[in-house]
């Protein structure tokens, strides 16, 4: 299998899926013969024509609008906001408002995927950085896809696709050119809804998702120097959530850390801690511990961005406070 | 903030009436008001047209088709008169958001327009929903939260949906829809259907974001969409002028690079006249038309809203003057179009349906507690009725307009 980019990945998701479904189009912001601010969608203006391959003004609003209505009539679009930041433009409402309740009020489904990069590390400041996962998690109809692998990247990307619902696919963009992973050229799908155990451990787990996996797989390896054995829960998927895995690693380790890149407050830590805290409390020697971003905007200076990402220390320092607990 | 004469009027200070050429009579359809100003300046670049109607001119439509018009606006007037009864009887779950005056605009434009188009309704366009094919029975059930209306007690009034019949319904959230019908034409284009699409919005509505995306994109990629700005001089409480500057929404349309048509929407005809020109246009590849339709909400924003923020004998101005019932109804009768008792007979048979109606709505329930859960994302279950149950179809003679 060949060796291939997070980037590439979703590029060939989109592909083979405009390939395999003639409902399939995309729509964004100089996406066509720019090929989208991070050359996600490189050469698919020539590949498929400017039918298919709608630029737009900049007008978020317009970009998940118009997928909202076209995914209302039968079409599957894929819209692109060039930084999942964007998506407060006026974009917010058509997914909350349009997109997540047109099945519920009216029984008109609405299978559109936006997508976008997410996730700091890139020096992009306060508004080229975010993790807006929440704002959508805690809004009910949509599923919240966060993937950290090539791999996941093209699965994931395809079930969001062919999923009947408004799904947001959210690319943390310091992974676009920094990993690799053996991907299939051939059509697979990994399924909405089912996190996966990156790390077997049954001293501690961590449950993490995105970006933060690389993190918290670097210091689960810290960790084992030292004799830890410390599970890696990548999450996959925030809605739905798989509670069957959060729940088992809890009753399994005992011990809990939930990892993430987003702010503290209101983050999915809060969420996991009550699930583990209602299904299995009696099985913890310890409390849920979160090792989160603290609850400021993302800063532009390397060094002020370094500390508002969670790094492997943090996650190193907090882990010896539990594993010893 | 801005100080307009109904302002400084909240705040005891006396001033001259805004638009006082509302007081002037309609003659024939003649514009009210403050437009004419406009009119003229516009005249000299803008393609637009204004509709003076004579007595004689009846839009092109054969006599089967006029009586279709005025069987709409007797039953869309006559099924909000019940909704209001109801409304008082407690049977409503929240407000009644009435068209009184302004239902020429909601069931002309929705005439110009054909089975299959996409329609997008606004709380005030009852009428566009019952001329689109919508069933009376179906609003009264949307009213009282039945299960078995559109949506199945999930949600209010207009706010129903299939695009298998072309009904849009809106958001609260105004202007939203623009984009998603742009969207909605997106897909019949590629589709390769032969498909049109109306949004309404108000004036109020004319000012946010939202529409000023969605009317952009679809001008830029020349949809077939026709927007109705349905310019009622008031958003709730505020008046057209705190919208726009001077009130000019054919100013603020024109800005889009669209044709714009600045008719007179208590005409029915017009009304019609406009959209179907529009629908043309928009379906031979020219892209979206804006009509501002002129016209006033003689109620307040629902029944709540007892209009303490309008001028003395506004109101009955209108009302006496400009009632677009009252217009039609002289209109097809000097014209010899139908004559005192065949109008009766359709008041007649439309009272009898909507009697009918009403006591099969009320007699039914909401919907089961327990299917609340249901239907967040596709889990297999419906709850909420096939559109069959709610959609008639649009009007016999709509097809050969």
């Amino acid at each position: 299998m060949p060796e291939t980019t997070f980037l590439e990945a979703v590029n060939s998701a989109l592909k083979e899926e405009m390939h395999a479904d003639e409902r399939v189009f995309l729509i964004g912001e100089d996406i066509g013969a720019y090929g989208g601010a991070f050359k996600v969608t490189a050469g698919m203006l020539d590949e498929f024509g400017p039918e298919r391959i709608i630029d737009t003004p900049i007008a978020e609003a317009a970009v998940i609008g118009a997928a909202a209505g076209a995914a209302m009539c039968g079409m599957r679009p894929v819209a692109e906001l060039q930084f999942i930041d964007f998506i407060s433009c006026g974009g917010f409402d058509q997914l909350v408002t349009v997109a997540a309740k047109s099945r519920f009020r009216n029984g008109v489904p609405c299978p559109l995927v936006v997508r976008g990069p997410a996730g700091g590390g890139g020096r992009g400041g306060p508004f080229h950085s975010a993790c807006p996962e929440m704002w959508f998690v805690s809004t009910p109809g949509i599923k919240v896809v966060f993937p950290a692998t090539a791999y996941d990247a093209k699965g994931l990307l395809k079930s969001a696709i062919r999923d009947p619902d408004p799904v947001l696919f959210l690319e943390h963009k310091f992974l676009y050119r920094r990993i690799k992973d053996e991907v299939p050229n051939e059509d697979y799908v990994v399924p909405l809804g089912q996190a996966l155990e990156r790390r077997a451990g049954d001293d501690m787990a961590i449950i993490t998702y995105g970006a933060m996996v690389h993190t918290a797989l670097e210091a689960a390896e810290e960790l084992a120097k030292n004799g830890h054995n410390v599970r890696v829960i990548d999450l996959r998927t925030l809605v739905p959530l798989d509670e069957e895995t959060i729940i088992k690693a809890a009753m399994e380790t005992s011990k809990v850390m939930i990892v993430h890149e987003d702010t503290r407050r209101g983050g999915l830590a809060g969420e996991i801690a009550a699930v583990i805290n209602e299904n299995a409390f009696d099985y913890l020697d310890g409390p849920i511990l979160r090792v989160t971003a603290p609850d400021t905007p993302v800063p532009y200076a390397p060094t002020l961005e370094d500390a508002f990402l969670p790094q492997v220390s943090d996650i190193i320092t907090k882990a010896n406070e539990l594993l010893h607990y | 903030m801005l100080l307009t004469p109904r302002h400084i009027k909240a705040s005891g200070t006396k001033t001259p009436a805004p638009n006082k050429d509302h007081d002037k009579k309609a003659k024939g359809g003649e514009l009210y008001g403050h437009y004419a100003a406009n009119r003229r300046l516009l005249d000299k670049g803008a393609k637009y047209f204004v509709q003076k109607r004579k007595f004689s001119a009846d839009a092109g439509l054969n006599n089967e088709q006029l009586l279709e018009l005025y069987r709409l606006l007797f039953e869309t007037r006559r099924l909000e008169e019940h909704l209001v009864a109801l409304y008082r009887q407690t049977q409503v779950v929240g407000g009644v958001y009435r068209s009184l005056g302004q239902e020429a605009t909601a069931v002309g434009c929705a005439y110009g327009m054909r089975d299959g188009d996409y329609l997008q309704p606004l709380i005030r366009d009852l009428g566009a929903t019952l001329t689109h094919g919508v069933m009376p029975l179906a609003m009264l059930r949307q009213y009282m939260a039945k299960g078995t209306g559109p949506s199945g007690g999930r949600d209010l009034n207009t706010h129903f949906s299939d695009p298998n019949v072309g009904i849009l319904g809106p958001v609260s959230m105004l202007g939203a829809m623009v984009p998603v019908l742009s969207g909605c034409l997106l897909a019949s284009r590629f589709k390769g259907e032969d498909k049109a699409g109306l949004v309404f919005i108000g004036d109020g509505g004319s000012s946010t974001g939202a529409f000023y995306e969605g009317l952009n994109f679809a001008a830029v990629q020349k949809l077939p969409l026709v927007v109705v700005i349905e310019s009622n001089h008031y958003a709730y409480s505020t008046p057209t002028t705190t919208q726009v500057p001077d009130g000019n929404l054919v100013r603020r349309a024109y800005g889009f690079g669209v044709d714009v048509s600045h008719v007179d929407g208590n005409d029915v005809l017009a009304c019609f006249e406009a959209t179907k020109l529009a629908r043309e246009r928009g379906l031979a590849g020219e892209g979206p038309t804006v009509i501002v339709a002129e016209t006033y909400r003689r109620k307040g924003h629902a029944e709540h809203d007892n209009q303490a923020y309008v001028e003395d004998n506004e109101i009955e101005a209108w009302a006496k003057e400009n009632d677009p019932v009252d217009r039609y109804v002289e209109f097809l009768s000097k014209g010899k179009h139908a004559n005192a008792k065949v109008l009766e007979q359709i008041r007649n048979e439309v009272e009898a349906e909507l009697d009918a109606a009403r006591e099969q709505a009320v007699a039914e329930s909401q919907p089961e507690p327990e299917t609340h859960l249901q239907a967040v994302f596709d889990d297999g279950t419906k709850p909420w009725p096939h559109y069959e149950s709610w959609w008639r179809g649009g009007p016999t003679h709509r097809e050969d307009s």
